[in-house]
Order: structure tokens, then sequence, then C-alpha cells
């Protein structure tokens, strides 16, 4: 950890500092917001960026990089935006995050830097996420770019899969001066940044910005390639000339409850929800091809307590919803979501039935849904998860009218690289197995991170096994040992 | 972008594309198929593919007007661009020696069925092929399908061509002549292929249709191709396209495919709406032209 550099930069002493009341992130009204698709958060002014940074206390051990999983310096950075000088707080931010604009929004902040400042101790921690957001956009709107300039390495990477992963493992050893090449299943790069994380949290421009970045930097794309289908880890690495791959493919095919009713029409997985809205534009139907129910004046329920749920109901109160319902399992002490969208949706008016879980989802005579019938829960032992286990209470049944229910549970392995890579090393779940420190895979030169490794998490966790992936891809391409 | 080499009608509404995708090519294997977007705005569909060759980088597929997205690429010729084309996907067909194996093509069905009867008649499989289609000029891929089976029947609904009835007839009476049948592969509309499950289920015939719900990424991420098959979840896109067809709830698949008829129809509307204006200002400029021309001369 640098030391803070003395004298301070920030002319407000410490204890005025903790005075200092945390910015708020200025936002979209939720009651024009709940209607169209647009940005919820507006983003820092210059101003207000200012005044959070100056929040920073500038403690001997911050913990903020630290719990960083990209291990972003934060405290560099916002010294630097205390200093006026925004684009060197983006540079500085890039030398561990090449996806500022992106995590500056949808990265839960809470579970990390912030988490751990010691403002939030006894105040509010400081908005290092509104912080980062703000120079990444600084950045972008100035058309500042930090290129690489290394000579070339004379190999080859290539990498399986746009999302926040690989992307990360792009932008890492391309500045090694190593020739990367990325694969895209989908016809739009981005990975689930694209098809899963809507509009109003993720503008798709910001992702063909941070792209832009990317491609200026050196990196190629190329999309239409289901690698495992269209070309094999194989071919590329014998037939292509690749040094390494790494696999990054991302959380693949969604679960289903198993549950009488679940092929009605109406009855939705989150990814399908999501990928008709934010990939395919369903929602500007017929302007686009792709058609979607219609929704308005509907009553429409999600089934799930993550960000993907409050991401398809939120989505689904823009589409015209009546009543917009989360039907969660267990309480929301357990619930996975961020706390900010937590609050978000109930400011535009989401209803939450926790301790809510679905048995059966009932026709409406016609083929279509109609309604679901749920039964109460109670919370039980803790389980695996350390979270209290939701119990069925004995008649307690009851029934929701409903016309459309989006079913946001989880996902599992996607197994068409596995199934076509021979010797990849798979768990009993079906995701690759790698190393947690070297993200190495049972296959010499093949690499793996982010989902298809450990399952849904979240898209910082999944940067941060991009980042190990590329420190030991590079180490590997260098000494040639495995 | 895809560059579309060449293309050709094989009757009414229905063409025939080969399009430079050198990667597809290399890969195809019977039974698969590709997604295609046309361009921006548009849908994903997924198309089967008849063929493919290796060496030159191309592959073929065959192409019925239905709705909007099927139409706009049957308008499309030699020379012309598709956004997108992504595959192959599905598992491929198995291909082995089973014995006598009846493949059944309906409409334009039968371009699916031709590269796995092809393979299976290279496995040393006995081929016995029926072809149906409504009339004389909807049947397709007749020469193909000769070539690659030991028998082909040929149906037409109104009689206009070969024998008159269903593909079904034909199969009802290679089963009440004795003919040993190890493997029926049926590829056509929804009730063909279900009355050819119908007929065969009591005879314990193995039988195979190719399934061709609605789809969006065909990767196995969005779960919308999901079909009801011995009572359980499958994904059309990775556990399929082909499934035992005794066990495929039909019903649902029928009431799945409907779920945005609506919105096809309204689309389609609005297409033909979009060309009408075109086709009447193109004659309005094409009088405007013959009344310069008049004048000048």
């Amino acid at each position: 950890m640098t030391a803070p550099p003395k004298p301070s930069l920030n002319p407000v002493p410490v204890k005025e500092r903790m005075k200092m009341p945390r910015q708020q992130m200025p936002e979209q009204a939720a009651e024009l917001r709940a209607a169209n698709f647009t940005e919820v958060n507006l983003g820092y002014s210059e101003e207000l960026a200012r005044q959070e940074a100056l929040r920073c206390i500038e403690c001997a051990k911050p913990a903020c990089t630290k719990d960083c999983p990209v291990g972003v310096k934060v405290y560099e950075f916002v010294q630097l935006i205390v200093a006026g000088d925004f684009a060197g707080a983006a540079a500085k931010i890039r030398e561990d995050n090449v996806l500022p604009a992106i995590t500056g929004r949808v990265c839960p902040q809470e579970d990390h830097c912030e988490g751990g400042c010691l403002m939030g101790k006894k105040v509010k921690p400081l908005g290092i996420g509104y912080l980062e957001r703000f120079v990444a956009d600084y950045e972008q709107r100035m058309g500042v770019r930090n290129l690489p300039n290394v000579p070339p390495s004379g190999k080859k990477v290539a990498v399986v899969g746009s999302g926040p992963s690989g992307l990360t493992v792009a932008g890492d050893l391309v500045q090694k001066g190593h020739k990367v090449r990325v694969f895209e299943a989908l016809h739009e790069l981005g990975g689930v940044l694209v098809y899963g994380i809507p509009e109003f949290r993720l503008p798709k421009q910001i992702i063909r910005e941070q792209l832009d970045y990317m491609r200026d930097m050196g990196v190629e794309f190329e999309t239409d390639v289901v690698v495992g289908r269209t070309v094999a880890i194989d071919e590329l690495l014998e037939e292509e000339g690749y040094d390494a791959v790494f696999i990054g493919t991302g959380a693949g095919l969604p679960v289903f409850m198993n549950i009488p009713g679940e092929h009605l029409n109406g009855v939705y997985s989150a990814n399908e929800f999501l990928t008709r809205i934010n990939l395919m534009k369903a929602y500007k139907f017929p302007a686009y091809d792709e058609p979607m129910l219609d929704l308005h004046g509907k009553d429409v329920a999600v089934i799930g307590g993550g960000n993907t749920a409050l991401d398809a109901i939120r989505s689904a109160l823009r589409l015209g919803a009546r009543k917009a319902y989360v039907l969660y399992r267990r309480s929301e002490t357990e619930m996975p979501a961020r706390a900010e969208e937590v609050k978000h949706a109930r400011e535009e008016g989401i209803e939450f039935h926790m301790l809510t879980s679905p048995v059966e989802f009932l026709p409406d005579g016609v083929g279509w849904l109609g309604a679901v019938r749920c039964v109460r829960m109670e919370l039980g032992e803790p389980d695996a998860s350390g979270r209290r286990r939701p119990v069925p209470v004995a008649g307690s049944e009851f029934e929701i009218p409903l016309s459309v229910a989006v079913i946001a549970i989880g996902t599992s392995a996607n197994p068409i690289v596995q199934s076509t890579t021979p010797g990849l090393g798979t768990d009993k779940r079906g995701y690759i197995q790698a190393d947690p420190e070297t993200q190495r895979t049972s296959r010499k030169g093949v690499f793996a991170g982010g989902d298809i490794v450990t399952g849904s998490a979240t898209v910082i966790l999944a940067m941060g096994a991009g980042r190990r992936a590329a420190k030991s891809i590079q180490e590997y391409l260098t000494t040639g040992e495995w | 972008m895809f560059n579309i080499v060449h293309a050709e009608f094989l009757a009414p509404g229905i063409k025939r594309f080969l399009i430079q995708a050198p990667r597809i090519a290399r890969k195809q294997k019977p039974g698969q198929f590709v997604i295609v977007r046309i361009y921006e705005e548009g849908e994903r569909v997924p198309l089967t593919i008849e063929n493919s060759d290796p060496q030159k980088g191309t592959i073929s597929i065959v192409v019925q007007s239905l709705g909007k997205t099927t139409s706009l690429l049957n308008s499309l010729g030699t020379g012309d661009h598709i956004l997108d084309v992504v595959g192959p996907l599905g598992k491929p067909s198995e291909i082995k020696k089973f014995g006598t194996v009846v493949v059944m093509g309906g409409g334009v069905g039968t371009a699916m069925t031709y590269p796995t009867a092809a393979a299976l008649k290279q496995a040393g499989n006995r081929i016995i092929s029926i072809v149906g289609a409504r009339n004389k000029e909807l049947v397709i891929l007749e020469n193909e399908m000769r070539a690659v089976s030991d028998v082909l029947m040929i149906t037409t609904d109104d009689g206009s061509y070969a024998d008159k009835g269903f593909v079904t007839d034909k199969l009802r009476q290679l089963i009440q002549n004795g003919v040993p049948i190890d493997l029926v592969l049926a590829v056509g509309p929804i009730p063909m292929m279900r009355a050819v499950a119908d007929m065969t289920r009591g005879e314990r015939i193995r039988t195979l249709v190719s399934l061709n719900p609605i789809m969006i990424d065909g990767t196995g991420m969005c779960g919308g191709c999901r079909v009801l098959v011995d009572g359980k979840s499958q994904f059309a896109c990775v556990d399929g396209p082909e499934f035992d067809a005794h066990q495929v709830n039909f019903d649902v698949l029928v009431q799945r495919n409907g779920a945005y008829r609506s919105q096809e129809r309204q689309s389609m509307a609005e297409y033909r709406r979009e060309l009408e204006s075109q086709l009447k200002s193109t004659e309005a400029e094409g009088n405007g032209v013959c009344v310069v021309k008049g004048s000048t001369l």
C-alpha cells in the first residue's frame, strides 16, 4: 500500500471531513423513471465529485484497495480528484480496471471498497463507486485514451466470451504486447452486460464506448462464434496458433423450478425475459422485430431475490405492468440483491412479498398463465449457504392472479465448451475446475474464470478472476512453464 | 457480415441460399442448424443447414416465407449480405448403421432430412425416403433425395404430382406390408410429426423428430426453446433439436409456438404495407422516367 503523500493535498482538516455529508447521487425521479428505460442514476457533477473526494480521511491502512477484487488504487485516484486531475484519476483506475465506467455503475461497492471504508464505521463510507463512475465518464467525454506502447510479444491469446472476465483478460494482456482476440457467441459484445443488465442501470452506449476503447488498445473481436460449436478450443490452440486460451463463458443455463405449469405461455426465465428486452430491444417492437408479450395493464411477478430478479421486475414495470411483484422465499435480510437496487425498486412501486414461494403456475384456460399458487415460508435452521433455510408453512397456500411470471432463481453450467474439450476438468455440477489463484484448468495453456468456474456471481468478481488469469497467462507465456 | 454467394427459388416461397461461412462449413454435421439475424433491428431465427462445403467455405440453407423475417430473407439474392449467421448449433444427428431407416420430410422439412439421409446412407443403412408437399410446385429436393435413397416415395396433398395423400399414408403402407423398419426420422410441420409419432408408437418403431420451437440465443442461455420431453424440460438448442417422437409433448410445443402469434401477424402486416408503399413509389418513379423519356424523344 502506498503511503499517503505528505503534505496532503486535501485542505480540509480531517476532523471537518468526518462532518461532511456523503454527496448523494442525483437520480431521475421515481415516478418518471418507472415509465422509461433511461438511466436511473445521473452521475456526479465535477463539484459533487470534488466535495465527495474531500471526505477521504486518508487513513493509514486503507481497506478499500485490499477489498477490491481487481485492486483499484482507491486512495491514489481519489487524491487525483482532490487535485482536480480527473483524467489522471481515470488513468490510475485503468492500471487495475479496464472497465471503470461499468464497475462504477454495477459493482456492489458496499461488499468491497466501501464496505471496508473506515468512514463507514462512524458516518457513511466514501462514495468510491460514484467517484469511479464520475472519472470514467469524464475520461470518455474528453476522449482521453491511454494506449499501450509496448513491443509486440509475438504471442496470441484467444478469449472465449466477451463478458466482464473476458474483457478484463483481453485488456490486461493487450497491454503486455500480446495479440488478443475475443470470441463472442452472440451478435453483440459484452455478454451479461448487454443481455442481462438493463439500460436503466447500465446504458448500452457505455458498454460500446468501453469496447471502442479496447479496440483502440488493439483488442480484436469476433462475434457469432460459439466456441465448442463453431470452433473447438483444441482447434484454436493447434490450428489457429493461439498460445493460450481463456474461457469466460459465464453463467449458462437458466434454472427452472420444476413445478407444474412452467410451460404455460407467460412463464419466462429471467435470461429470456431480459435478453428479449436488453439484447433484442423487444421493448421497441415493432420498430425491432423480436416480440415481447404486451405487459400493459398486466400483473407480473418475478421469482427470486437477486439483482437479476430486480432487473427483470423493474423492466416489467417500465413495460407498463399494472402490478409488479417480487416473490422471494426468504426474508429481506437474506436477499442477495444490492441495497441500492432494492431501494430504487421500492421507490418505483415494486411490491415485495417475502417468505413466499410458488408451488404451481395455474392456466387461464386457454394455454396462458392465469395465476400462481404460493405457499408461505418461515425461516428454520441455517443451511449450507449460512442463511436460514426457508420451510413451507402447512396449509398456508394462496393464489395471486398473474399474466406473466419471470423465474430468476439462478443458473447452471452451460456444457458446450466442456463437452467439446477433451480433458477439461469439471466439478460435479459441470462447472470448469480452475485453480483459484492462477485460474489454470486441467488443460495446458487453458485458463478459465468468472461464472463458468464459480457459478453465478457478480461482474467485479468475474473481473477479479480475469485479472488473476491475465497475470498467470502472462507468466505462462513468458516462462512456458505449466 | 455473411455474403450470399448464390440464391435460387426451389419452389414458390421456398428459397435456397449458399452463404459464405467458412467456420460453420468446416464444422457442420447433419441435423444441425444456424441462427440468422438479417439486419440490425432483426430478430434471431433458427434455420436448418441443408448442406455445407468445407472446401469452398459455404453452407446452404433452405427458407420458406412464413413471417416477416423469412419473407425478408427470401427477398435477398446473390451478392446480398446477412448481418449474422451463427452455428452450427444443436446436437448432430446420430449416424450409425441402424438397418432400414425411413426418412420423412414434410414441406421445407425435407431440406433438414437431406444431410442426415445422406450420412445414414453412407453409414450403410437402407434408406426409404418419403417426401411430401401440398402440391407439385412445392416438392423440393427430389433429385437430391433420390440420390441418397434406396426407395423414394412422393406424396402431394392434392395429387397434382406422384401419389395423392400424406406422407403418413406411405408409412402406414410400409408398416402394413411388414417392411422391417429400424428407425423413422420425421421432419416437417408439427401435425405431420405428431401423426408419425402416433403411428409408430404402437408398432414400437424408434422415431425421431426435429423440433423447431421459438429460440433466441441458441446456446442454452435463455431457455425460451424449452420443450416437454418425457415430462421433463429440455432445451431444443442444446439437448436437441432431435428428440424421441414418442416422448415429445406436442400440445405444449404447439401452445408455446403460438405465444407471439398476434405480434407475428402485426409484423407481417406492417411488412406488407411497407412493401406495397415501396412498390407504389417505384411505380411512380417509373412513370416519371417515362415522361422524361417521352419529352426528350
